[in-house]
């Protein structure tokens, strides 16, 4: 797999970041590496290897129905770059 | 009973289009507290009051999962005579949006915890199959708000992280009015189960609805545009009959129907294209790193089945067999759980059958009237199976019936008092009913010779004439039997 200018520009636009394209150069060269080296994996045969999902030997720990956090609004509020005492405040989103 | 067949195409100038619709239903599950975080789910809360520094995004933070919402979504899988899978897995699923602090929405993408399972319909034209594909767990978003300020959008995140089963439907769905009937199974079959309150003022029940149009007779399916989030049966039916028709507008004048999403303006009766969400189909999902697999033991699903109420479908069997209702009587009675528990209270102290024409008819009416549900109407189970027996016995009659009915309404008394202080039993001595019926035909000796010269339409006005003098409360059949006795002499 490698990875052209289009699809680092895709990616960039879909995570919010913002890449001129002096970078996008750079990255494309970065990122394929990156993918070349993670690639050399494919040369294993795990054909009879489950697939590993943590490595953690646990099961999901679960929690009782039951409430025992909020109320904390001025907390929750208190790092957004806007708000109104009651609601985070954002530009205008509308369709 | 003659059935009616299936009849709702299209019709276009080049042939008639059958219309293929499948639905994602978004349900929020009952439960106190939300799917991975302890804030309350509560309906109704001053804005981001229920919110933890978890449905906050807050770096760090870890979810952990209500063992209450993993049961709920076993619960309406196993409604849903669906295959419950022991194994599932957490996804990420990415997008950016205001009223989504994580960034992702926390859902299950390729290993949901229901899988395959199949809701029946009963349609005019016989009982249909409605396929389901999947049920998965999820988190909702929180709630944006447009017309408080007009530069700007508040965000309440009081919505944010309440759990919802996502219920995917194969596309086996052929019209509005079987989305209708397949939005009403799901939510009957979630309130009885009591896993979703199905209300959809609340938001608690949404669907993004898949429609695609090919001609009658193709194999194939045509491309489907999504239809995102709508939120009451109305406005579902109203996007699909406006997609279908723009879309085989699109086909007859030879242009391509493009696979989008679409939004149904409410306000213009029709759905336009949601351009800003080309790039939301790339979610990259992967397994979400803060959460193991979900492995649920076989006893607890067992376990789970076991307690299952009677549901729906089992219940119009029984209440066919046990009390000799019609299959359509039957429908309505087990729709709602409370109307099914109001009926039998009923029908155990009265006669079965009229029960179900008098709840269905006069009891329904005034209900609807007045916008209230049957748990809480003001008439006691009790009280109106009193009301039935009366007309069963044949101490009043039906007409009577509804003079005492409104009484019982205004005054909350039980219908015996009210009979006996208001003098309205029905009039069954043969005697004194003859006795009158007597001197009703010597006052109109006219009216008698025209009847028996052949006017015999005249019965009508002497059956008039019988109920006004007894104030409604002759007998009707026995008024009937005896005026033709004494009309022949």
């Amino acid at each position: 797999m490698s990875l052209d200018k289009e699809k680092i520009k895709h990616v960039a636009k879909l995570a919010r970041i913002s890449v001129d394209d002096a970078k996008v150069e750079s990255l494309t060269k970065d990122l394929n590496s990156i993918f070349k080296f993670i690639e050399q994996l494919n040369e294993l045969n795990t054909d009879k290897v489950e697939p590993l999902t943590s490595i953690l030997n646990q099961s999901l720990r679960s929690r009782k129905d039951e409430i025992s956090d909020g109320k904390i609004r001025e907390k929750v509020l208190k790092n957004s770059p806007k708000e109104n005492e009651e609601f985070f405040v954002v530009p205008k989103v509308v369709e | 009973m003659s059935k009616e067949k299936f009849d709702y195409f299209i019709k276009g100038e080049k042939g008639k289009y059958e219309v293929v619709i499948g639905l994602e239903v978004h349900a929020q599950v009952l439960s106190k507290s939300k799917l991975f975080s302890g804030s309350s789910t509560k309906f109704g809360a001053d804005p981001n009051n229920q919110v933890s520094l978890i449905d906050s995004a807050f770096p760090g933070m870890l979810p952990v999962i209500n063992e209450e919402c993993v049961k709920q979504a076993v619960r309406t899988g196993l409604g849903l005579n669906a295959k419950i899978n022991n194994y599932s897995v957490f996804d990420r699923k990415n997008y950016f949006y205001a009223d989504l602090p994580q960034g992702y929405q926390i859902s299950q993408y390729k290993n949901p915890i229901v899988g395959e399972g199949k809701v029946l319909l009963d349609m005019p034209y016989g009982s249909k199959e409605i396929g389901i594909e999947r049920l998965h767990l999820e988190q909702d978003a929180g709630k944006s708000i447009h017309d408080m300020d007009p530069s700007n959008t508040y965000v309440d995140l009081n919505r944010s992280g309440i759990a919802l089963m996502e219920i995917v439907s194969k596309p086996d769905l052929r019209s509005p009015d079987e989305v209708n009937a397949y939005i009403k199974k799901l939510r009957s079959i979630m309130r009885y189960l009591g896993t979703c309150d199905g209300n959809m003022q609340e938001g608690s029940l949404r669907a993004d609805v898949n429609v695609s149009v090919r001609k009658e007779g193709d194999k194939n399916f045509g491309t489907r545009c999504e239809i995102k989030n709508v939120n009451s049966i109305k406005f579902m039916q109203m996007a699909i009959e406006y997609e279908a028709a723009r879309q085989v507008e699109l086909i007859e004048n030879g242009k391509a129907i493009d696979q989008e999403t679409r939004l149904f303006d409410t306000k213009k009766n029709e759905t336009r294209s949601m351009r800003s969400k080309e790039d939301a189909h790339d979610y990259r999902y992967f397994p979400d790193p803060d959460l193991l697999p979900l492995k649920l033991e076989q006893k607890l699903i067992d376990d789970l089945k076991k307690t299952l109420p009677e549901l729906p479908d089992k219940k119009k069997e029984r209440f066919i067999k046990e009390y000799g209702l019609n299959a359509y009587e039957a429908n309505v009675l087990v729709s709602e759980k409370e109307i099914s528990d109001y009926y039998e209270e009923v029908a155990k102290l009265s006669d079965k059958k009229l029960a179900a024409t008098w709840m269905m008819g006069d009891l329904f009416a005034m209900l609807n009237d007045k916008g209230l549900d049957i748990s809480k109407s003001p008439i006691s189970a009790k009280h109106f199976a009193e009301l039935v027996q009366s007309i069963k016995s044949g101490e009043i009659s039906g007409r009577i019936a509804k003079e005492v009915f409104e009484i019982m309404l205004e005054t909350g008394d039980n219908p015996k008092k009210i009979i006996e202080s208001k003098g309205l039993k029905q009039q069954s001595d043969p005697k004194e009913l003859e006795k009158m019926i007597n001197e009703i035909l010597t006052k109109n000796k006219d009216k008698v010779d025209q009847y028996k010269s052949g006017k015999e339409k005249l019965f009508g006005f002497f059956v008039g004439q019988v109920m006004k003098s007894s104030g409604g409360k002759a007998n009707p059949q026995l008024t009937n039997e005896i005026l033709k006795k004494l009309l022949k002499g």
